[in-house]
């Protein structure tokens, strides 16, 4: 056989060529089509391998289309498939000529051999013309009942592809019925599997016109059907099995003696070699397993080592896969994966996807006990021939000094970066010293004598130019040359080809200008001129109000720009926990490779059988409508007045409340050393507890000697030790009462690390005769509800806890029909929280 | 679910195509291609297997040179279709014997029926060799082996020793021999790949074996096979750590193995398919022998010169050779020339430096074990170096296949096959290979 033409390769489709080709095929296939000469059928092959290989390259031969049909009249089977792919192919362009292989491929399909039978069916259903639907219902109905099952298997995936030419002929032929119950009845697990793939997409998208439709659709999450799957999961190919166990993660049980049931059942599919199958499986886990904290937990551990194997094991696309989803696992509970950290360090000759999803997945791991290392790794990577991995690994550098209590040593590796003279380095290193200054600035003495040698010269890319200039504007007081080092930039301001930098200059040079004006007076002057001439909308704009502001008055000018800033406590994260929720939702699917929600990437029609949001009505975002309310989630729904989902915790907090607890002493020019000095010295003289000085500690990572210092006494109050409520009178109060205190404590980093555990503290707490009555979440945010009442009177209080284990917060609101003692039950409260986790 | 499939040789030509579900636009093979050379082009190195470009997700995977892509517009399972491309590239080698442009070229039409049963709008069917056997008609055009391109990772048995069939590995499952008969034979190779990473001081910082048992059956009639591991072969961290006993973290298994006697006695047992497939994939991390020790120095002798010294210590049995051994390290990227010096009597060495990448390499034809070479070089710069010499070059990182060789010490200690006469005597090769996946010393 010949192979494709060598000259046609090239052919694009726009430009169909090979005309003279085309004409010589067709006058070819009509002299064999009449031919009975023996080794016709040989010849009749080679000319239609040739066709499909001109069709394969996008040269267009549906002129044939009427030579083909007769050539196939033959009984050979291989020329039968390649008529049957042809056809196929073109039959959507040529409605016509379609019709003249309606016939032949009716007679097809009642041939004595069921292939021939199954294929000849498969092809009248791909055709996709639309006026030929009424000769497809009567081949597809005596199909289904078909005593073979290859040809039932096909006829089942027939009807779907019916169903997508004319829905109304598919449902009016009660197809969808009779798919019912096939995939109830059918002994062949794959014509059950077809049957289940078919049923989703067309009662899915029938379900927003006919109550009927969403009614089946919901049947297929009913006991009796997910059971059903379940019972006969190992008959299904490995295939089939992930479509079942997406079914099985979306249904809800009925109690937690079922839970455990279905995971004992799929526990083995954990070790199956096709990771599309472990997957599936893990999902199902990690959705039974939600409202179950600790089972949850539990989930987590069990998953790890299959996780890992699936990432060594495959090739290294199969295992971009899995571990994306192993990364959305690790940011959400990076405490059960700190000590696994050294099987996310980057092998030098994987992808650069693979390398910068590992590098993430280091930055959310790191913790006090492996920061070290992961950051002596880190630097290795920052030396690496892979520029952009180079990058990124200082970037992760600086994400993990941002999050971390001791930042002592990082500072350090970061100042070397400073000093390795490669101009990516410098780049990237200067960023994130602005960062780090932003959220430290009791580093900034050393962090600008380092600074203070980098010729500014040698410094190109925008973003690094602009911190370089952000930090010469903010320490302009301790850096010597800092005005005219500006001074020297703005004379260049006409080759300053980034407005941000342009933006940066205009306002370092006005900092520096009310810390050392006489110098600077000169160039600022400069700078408002350049300024006020520049192209650039903004940067005219703002030296324009620069100008004026400072023709006004100066000294409101000088508040203006550079008043006294509070230190960053957390750079805001690029992600609302409403979307990772959502993410984690979609689990198994492209969300979490890309890292987005399904709204985001698919258009409505294409959401497929994957998309939870539209059922989880109280996550329903913007353009998203609420509308259906499956049954299997209405347990959930109960639950809500308990367990909020994270993102309505986020709206509840209070951020008066938030912006104080972070309280840092400013820094404007000569306080900040001061006060500094002074909150350092705070842990010396114990019990002088301020909360700006409380916040300051726990940066430094001295929170731990602080937080045994300043535990307060126990007051005076004492608790019922056997206090009683049932949860309805729990929910009841909880509605009623309003909030009488509402408060942000920090946890110990030994009370972190004692949570992996949740209920530990649950123990501890009842231990302090504070009782538990509901708890949830998934780290880093957990959940929890507490009650207590006085041990003499009959008042009771009520307390929401919400605990983010990576920020080691705890947001306390305390509800009581008492509000007199709240104070004092708070105090008992904060003090009894404060001493978990130590022995 | 998904819409096309498509096969694009590295220019970009389609090989075979395959619309399911006509819901994509034209052009969707030229949209693929054009950015996944450009994400290289940008300098943003591979292009992930998975993106979307206008609300289609493109998913592809590389076989032998070639790209298996799949499109869809539905949030599907990316590991389900991403498993699904290697499975396809599996059984139309199955089915060829060799995967290559030329023989997929000249066997479009059978690739097409194979397509066909597989996926049906978009929905896997089925993907065992075995049972397509049945439903697909046209005879694979067999690709002459001789012909063929040097041996890719795929090959490993072809080289080494004798005793290995070596067009065993590349003959079609469907094919008859020229002979006529089959010839009853069953293939199960342990291959084990090596990460580890040393210190500047030579201490392990992070070693892992990758292994897979990979088994390729060409028996008739499907008889149940027991394959025996180490009896003392432990899983996990609880597993009991007699003295020197194997103990893998993690493994997993294919569908069709039977683990009713691996708890007792590590025996596994199937029927195999037809065609190739992973009896077991597992990972172990324990500390093991490494084959090769590695110590690299780089040192300034002067201005505008430096010396580099690369030391490789083979350290196991001398019956056995490590072959296509190669040896790279990045250099300061002033580095202008090299003059390399081996040690008197040095055979098969080859040395180079690559310019563009700022590269040394040094491949060895064959190591024995056992044995230990030296490669001096010495470069000359074409400016002073500022910093530290040492951070602007290496790691050292090395590639190597070692034949009948396993590092895990995993060990198939018999293969049973159910007999179904007493002449029947089929030929059982068990064969050991250790590539290195990621073997790198830093300075």
């Amino acid at each position: 056989m010949a192979p494709p033409a060598q000259s046609k390769r090239s052919a694009s489709p726009s430009q169909p060529s090979g005309k003279s080709e085309v004409s010589d095929l067709k006058s070819q296939l009509r002299q064999l089509a009449g031919s009975r000469a023996p080794g016709v059928d040989d010849s009749k092959r080679e000319l239609f391998k040739k066709v499909i290989s001109y069709m394969t390259i996008g040269i267009d031969v549906s002129s044939l289309f009427g030579e083909m049909v007769m050539c196939s009249a033959a009984s050979d089977i291989v020329l039968k498939k390649m008529c049957y792919l042809y056809v196929g192919n073109y039959a959507k362009g040529n409605p016509d000529l379609a019709l003249l292989t309606i016939n032949f491929l009716q007679r097809d399909c009642k041939d004595e051999d069921p292939t021939i039978r199954g294929l000849a069916l498969r092809s009248l259903c791909s055709l996709r013309v639309a006026n030929l639907v009424e000769y497809l219902v009567g081949p597809l109905g005596s199909g289904l009942k078909d005593n073979n099952s290859y040809v039932r298997m096909v006829a089942v995936i027939g009807v779907l592809k019916l169903y997508h030419i004319s829905g109304s002929t598919c449902v009016d032929a009660d197809f969808p019925v009779m798919l019912k119950s096939l995939m109830l009845n059918d002994p062949d697990t794959q014509v059950v599997a077809n049957c289940l793939s078919a049923l989703q997409e067309i009662w899915s998208s029938e379900a927003s016109t006919s109550e009927e439709a969403s009614r089946e659709r919901e049947a297929l999450l009913s006991k009796s059907v997910v059971y059903y799957f379940l019972n006969r999961i190992k008959e299904f190919s490995e295939w089939a099995q992930c479509l079942v166990m997406e079914l099985v993660a979306k249904y809800v049980p009925s109690d937690n003696n079922e839970i455990f049931d279905i995971m004992n059942l799929l526990e083995d599919r954990l070790h199956h070699a096709n990771g599309a199958v472990v997957l599936a499986a893990i999902k199902v886990f990690l959705q039974l397993t939600l409202s179950m904290t600790d089972v949850h937990q539990q989930v987590y551990e069990r998953i790890k080592a299959p996780l890992l194997t699936l990432v060594s094991s495959g090739s290294p696309e199969q295992s971009y896969a899995v571990l994306s989803h192993l990364h959305l696992l690790v940011t959400r509970a990076p405490y059960i994966f700190s000590a696994d950290y050294k099987h996310f360090y980057c092998q030098y000759n994987e992808p650069s996807y693979v390398k910068k999803l590992k590098l993430d997945m280091l930055t959310a791991v790191a913790n006090e006990s492996n920061t070290y290392e992961i950051v002596t790794e880190l630097c290795e990577y920052a030396a690496n021939v892979d520029i952009p991995i180079a990058r990124e690994s200082i970037r992760a550098v600086g994400k993990i000094a941002l999050q971390q209590y001791d930042v002592n040593a990082i500072v350090d590796r970061l100042l070397q970066f400073l000093e390795m003279e490669k101009d990516y380095v410098t780049a990237e290193a200067l960023v994130l010293v602005k960062n780090l200054l932003r959220k430290y600035p009791q580093w900034s003495h050393d962090c600008i004598a380092v600074v203070g040698n980098i010729s500014s010269k040698n410094v190109q890319e925008p973003k690094a130019k602009a911190a370089l200039i952000w930090m010469l504007g903010e320490y302009s007081q301790d850096m010597h040359d800092a005005p005219y080092i500006l001074e020297n930039l703005i004379e260049n301001w006409d080759e300053e080809h980034s407005a941000e930098v342009r933006l940066h200059l205009l306002t370092a040079v006005m900092k520096c200008f009310f810390k050392r004006a006489p110098e600077t007076q000169k160039a600022l002057g400069a700078a408002l001129a350049s300024g006020l001439a520049d192209f650039h909308q903004d940067v005219h704009d703002r030296a324009l109000f620069y100008y004026r502001l400072l023709q006004y008055n100066l000294s409101v000018a000088e508040q203006v720009v550079n008043p006294p800033k509070q230190a960053v406590s957390v750079f805001a994260d690029t992600q609302s926990s409403e979307i990772k929720d959502r993410i984690f939702d979609e689990f198994n699917s492209l969300s979490v490779v890309y890292q987005k929600p399904s709204y985001m990437f698919t258009d409505k029609e294409h959401r497929g059988p994957f998309e939870f949001s539209d059922e989880l009505g109280n996550l329903s975002i913007g353009t998203e409508s609420a509308d259906t309310v499956v049954p299997a989630q209405i347990v959930e729904a109960n639950d809500k007045d308990l367990l909020l989902s994270t993102d309505e915790k986020e709206e509840g907090r209070d951020p008066s409340s938030n912006g104080s607890a972070y309280n840092a002493p400013s820094y404007d020019g000569t306080a900040s050393q001061t006060q500094i000095e002074l909150a350092i010295s705070s842990p010396s003289v114990p019990g002088h507890a301020l909360p700006s000085s409380l916040a300051i500690d726990d940066l430094l990572g001295l929170g731990l000697q602080l937080g045994a210092a300043t535990t307060p006494s126990p007051p005076q109050l004492k608790l019922n030790q056997k206090a009683v409520l049932d949860p309805g009178s729990f929910q009841q109060k909880w509605r009623q009462l309003p909030i009488s205190l509402s408060q942000e404590y920090s946890i110990s980093p030994q009370g972190v690390a004692a949570l992996t555990s949740p209920p530990a503290l649950l123990q501890h707490m009842q231990g302090q005769s504070i009782h538990c009555i509901a708890s949830g979440g998934q780290p880093p945010n957990l959940k929890f509800f507490f009650f207590a009442q006085k041990a003499e009177e009959s008042s009771t209080f009520l307390v929401e806890c919400i605990i983010n284990t990576s920020s080691a917060k705890a947001q306390i609101k305390i509800k009581s029909d008492d509000q007199i003692t709240s104070q004092a039950f708070s105090t008992l409260f904060q003090s009894a929280l404060s001493t978990f986790g130590f022995p | 679910m998904i819409s096309q499939f498509f096969v694009l040789s590295q220019r970009g030509d389609n090989i075979v195509f395959r619309d399911y579900r006509g819901e994509i636009q034209k052009g969707s093979a030229e949209i693929f291609f054009r950015k996944v050379k450009f994400w290289k082009e940008d300098g943003e190195g591979d292009a992930p297997p998975v993106f979307n470009v206008d609300g289609v997700s493109y998913f592809h995977v590389k076989v032998a040179g070639l790209l298996f892509v799949a499109t869809t517009r539905v949030n599907v399972s990316p590991s389900l279709v991403l498993e699904l491309l290697q499975r396809i590239a599996r059984v139309i080698k199955d089915y060829l014997g060799v995967l290559n442009e030329d023989s997929l070229r000249k066997n479009f039409v059978l690739v097409y029926e194979l397509l066909d049963e597989v996926i049906d709008f978009g929905y896997v069917q089925r993907t065992s060799t075995e049972v397509l056997k049945s439903y697909v008609f046209n005879e694979p055009i067999v690709v002459d082996a001789a012909r063929l391109p040097p041996p890719g990772p795929g090959s490993i048995f072809m080289q080494g020793t004798k005793r290995m069939p070596g067009t065993a590995i590349t003959k079609s499952v469907v094919a008859n021999e020229p002979g006529g008969r089959k010839r009853e034979e069953i293939f199960v190779d342990v291959i084990e790949k090596i990460s580890i990473t040393f210190s500047s001081s030579g201490y392990i910082l992070t070693c892992e074996i990758d292994g897979t048992i990979q088994m390729k059956s060409y028996l008739t009639g499907n008889p149940e096979i027991r394959l025996a591991l180490n009896e003392d072969l432990g899983i996990g961290r609880g597993g009991s750590s007699s003295h020197g006993a194997v103990i893998l973290d993690d493994c997993n298994f294919h569908e069709s193995v039977h683990l009713d006697s691996f708890d007792v006695n590590r025996t596994l047992a199937l029927v195999p398919p037809d065609g190739e497939f992973p009896v077991m994939n597992y990972r172990m991390t324990q500390v093991f022998k490494p084959p090769f020790r590695i110590t690299a120095l780089i040192e300034e002798a002067g201005s505008l010169k430096a010396e580099v010294i690369i030391k490789l210590h083979s350290a196991f049995s001398s019956s056995i050779t490590a072959n296509t051994v190669l040896i790279q390290m990045p250099l300061p990227s002033f580095t202008t020339r090299i003059s390399f010096d081996l040690e008197p009597g040095a055979v098969g060495n080859t040395t180079d430096f690559n310019q563009a990448n700022k590269r040394l390499e040094w491949g060895l034809k064959k190591i024995v074990g056992g044995s230990e070479h030296t490669l001096r070089a010495k470069l000359t710069f074409s400016q002073e170096s500022h910093g530290n010499i040492v951070k602007e070059a290496g790691p050292v990182s090395m590639t190597f296949t070692i034949p009948m060789y396993n590092a895990s010490g995993l060990q198939v200690k018999y293969l049973q096959i159910a007999k179904k006469s007493k002449t029947y005597n089929p030929y059982r090769w068990v064969r050991y290979v250790t590539q290195a996946n990621s073997y790198v010393a830093r300075l």
